[in-house]
C-alpha cells in the first residue's frame, strides 16, 4: 500500500511542480489559437466581442454621465470668459449664414422643380438614432468608439455614425443594447468619398492619425487644399453628401483629409437609418456580416484588398 | 468550525479582490476622455494590476483568471484578439520566474522593475499586433503609452496598497 503510495506521489510531485509552466504554456498556446481564429473565423469572436461590450455598456454609461457633467462644467467656464468675442463672431456668421439660407431655399426650390421635369428617384427616407458615446476603448492601435444604442434601437452594421459636424465613422459591431463604431481614423476604415466640385470618387482611408488619407483617386483628379470631401454613397449603406472634412494637405502622392468632427467633445452620436428601398434591403439579409461589412466599405469601388483590411479590427 | 453565509461570502470577496480590481481598471480604460487624443497614450491600467498582484499576492491571482482578464481587456478594445492576454500572462509568468529578486525589495527597485517588465510586455504586444494586423504598426503611440504607464505606476500601486489592507483585515 505504502508502496503504491510512494509510486503516484513520484509520479505526481513533479506534475504537480511542473503544472504552473504547463497551464502557462496551455493558456498561450490558447491566446495564440484565438488570434488566429479572430484572423479567419470572424463571426465567432465577433459574438463574444458583442457579448462583451453588451455586458460592459450599463457601467460605462453610468460611469461616464460624471466624467461628461465634469467636461461640460470646464467647457461652459472656457466659455464665460470669452463671451463678447463668441457673440461678436456667431453675429457676423449669423449675418452670413442668412444669406446661405435665402440661397440654400432657392437651390432647393429649383432642385425640387428639376426633379420633378426628369422624374428622378426619390431619395431614400432617412431615420435618425442618436445615442450616447460611453467607451473609448481603443488604446494604441484601434481608433474606436462604443455607443449605448444597438440592435434595440435599430442599429445595424454598417449604417452611418455623424455628429453634427460631419462623419464619425460606421458601426462596426452591434450588440443589444450598445455598438461600436469604428472611426474613420481607424487604420482599418475606408469610405467611399467624393472630393472637390468637381466630385473626384476616392476612398478615405483611416492609418490612425488624426487626418486619414484619400486613396485610389484618379491620375487626372486635381485636388487642392481646402477642397471638401463628403461621403459618395457607393456601397448603398451610406447616404450620399455627409460631410467628412476638408482636404488639409497635398504632397508627393499622399492627400490628408482633416474631418470635421471635434473629436474632443463628442458625447453624442446620431447614427442614419437610410432605408435604401428593394434590392439592397434583401441584400442585407443573405449577406453575412462580414461580405456586409465589405460592401459597405470597399466593395463597390474595385480595390485590391489590402492585407487584413476586409477584417473587423 | 463551520463559517456561516456571510463569512463565507466574505472570504470569497477578499479572495476575488485582486480579480475584481485588475477587472474594474480595464473597464474604467475604457471610459471616454474629455480629449480622446489622449487615450491613445492612456497608461495600460491593467497591466500595472497584472503586475502588482502578481508581486504580492501571486496565490489570489491564478494564470487562467490573467488569461480571462486579458481576453475582456481585447474583446471591449477591439482590437486583435489574444494580443493583452498573452501580454499580461509573460509578465506574470516573468515576475514569477523572477520572484527571488523582490523578496524584500525596496519600493524604488520594484517600480524599476516595473519599467523593465512592462517594457517587455509592450514590446511583445507591438510585436503580435504587427504579426496579427500583418503590417507595420507604429510603435510611437505604444512607446508614449509606457512611458505614462512607468509614470503612473507609483499612484496606482500604492492604491492597490490600501486596497489590499483594507481587505486582507
Amino acid at each position: 500500500m505504502s508502496k503504491l503510495a510512494g509510486s503516484v506521489s513520484r509520479v505526481a510531485t513533479p506534475i504537480k511542480a511542473w503544472w504552473p509552466r504547463i497551464a502557462f504554456i496551455f493558456l498561450i498556446s490558447v491566446a495564440f489559437a484565438l488570434m488566429l481564429l479572430g484572423r479567419s473565423d470572424a463571426l465567432l469572436i465577433e459574438r463574444a466581442r458583442v457579448a462583451v461590450m453588451d455586458g460592459v455598456a450599463p457601467f460605462l454609461d453610468l460611469l461616464v454621465r460624471p466624467v461628461d457633467t465634469v467636461g461640460d462644467a470646464i467647457a461652459s467656464a472656457q466659455e464665460m470668459a470669452d463671451l463678447r468675442a463668441e457673440n461678436q463672431r456667431l453675429r457676423s456668421q449669423n449675418e452670413r449664414l442668412l444669406h446661405w439660407e435665402a440661397a440654400a431655399h432657392r437651390l432647393d426650390a429649383e432642385n425640387e422643380a428639376l426633379r420633378r421635369l426628369t422624374k428622378m428617384a426619390p431619395d431614400p427616407r432617412m431615420r435618425y438614432v442618436s445615442a450616447r458615446v460611453v467607451g473609448d476603448p481603443g488604446g494604441a492601435f484601434v481608433r474606436s468608439v462604443l455607443i449605448n444604442a444597438g440592435d434595440r434601437e435599430g442599429i445595424t452594421r454598417g449604417q452611418a455614425a455623424v455628429t453634427g459636424e460631419g462623419l464619425v465613422g460606421r458601426i462596426a459591431e452591434v450588440g443589444q443594447r450598445s455598438a461600436r463604431v469604428l472611426l474613420l481614423t481607424d487604420m482599418n476604415s475606408r469610405i467611399p468619398v467624393v472630393v472637390g466640385g468637381r466630385r473626384y470618387r476616392a476612398v478615405l482611408g483611416g492609418d490612425n492619425t488624426a487626418q486619414p488619407a484619400l486613396l485610389y483617386l484618379g491620375p487626372t483628379a486635381e485636388v487642392l487644399p481646402g477642397d471638401r470631401v463628403a461621403t459618395s454613397g457607393h456601397g448603398g449603406v451610406f447616404p450620399v453628401g455627409v460631410p467628412v472634412g476638408l482636404v488639409s494637405q497635398v504632397a508627393d502622392g499622399t492627400i490628408k483629409v482633416r474631418p470635421f468632427v471635434d473629436w474632443d467633445h463628442m458625447e453624442f452620436l446620431r447614427v442614419l437609418d437610410y432605408e435604401l428601398p428593394g434590392i439592397l434591403r434583401s441584400l442585407d439579409k443573405t449577406l453575412t456580416g462580414q461580405a456586409l461589412a465589405q460592401s459597405s466599405g470597399t466593395a463597390d469601388v474595385s480595390t485590391p484588398p489590402r492585407g487584413g483590411e476586409s477584417q473587423e479590427p | 468550525m463551520k463559517l456561516t453565509f456571510w463569512q463565507r461570502l466574505d472570504v470569497v470577496v477578499r479572495a476575488l479582490f485582486p480579480c475584481l480590481i485588475t477587472l474594474m481598471l480595464v473597464v474604467a480604460s475604457a471610459l471616454p476622455l474629455p480629449a480622446p487624443s489622449l487615450s491613445h497614450i492612456m497608461p495600460m491600467l491593467p497591466l500595472i494590476a497584472v503586475f502588482y498582484w502578481a508581486v504580492y499576492k501571486p496565490d489570489l491571482f491564478p494564470l487562467w483568471a490573467v488569461f480571462l482578464i486579458g481576453l475582456v481587456q481585447d474583446l471591449l478594445s477591439g482590437g486583435p484578439i489574444g494580443v493583452s492576454a498573452i501580454a499580461f500572462l509573460s509578465l506574470q509568468a516573468a515576475v514569477n520566474a523572477q520572484r527571488r529578486r523582490f523578496v524584500s525589495a525596496s519600493f524604488a527597485k520594484i517600480w524599476l522593475l516595473f519599467s523593465i517588465f512592462s517594457a517587455a510586455a509592450f514590446a511583445l504586444m507591438w510585436l503580435l499586433i504587427s504579426f496579427s494586423m500583418m503590417l507595420f504598426v507604429d510603435p510611437m503611440p505604444l512607446l508614449f503609452q509606457f512611458l505614462l504607464t512607468v509614470a503612473v505606476y507609483p499612484c496606482f500601486a500604492w492604491l492597490m496598497v490600501r486596497g489590499q489592507r483594507a481587505f486582507e483585515r
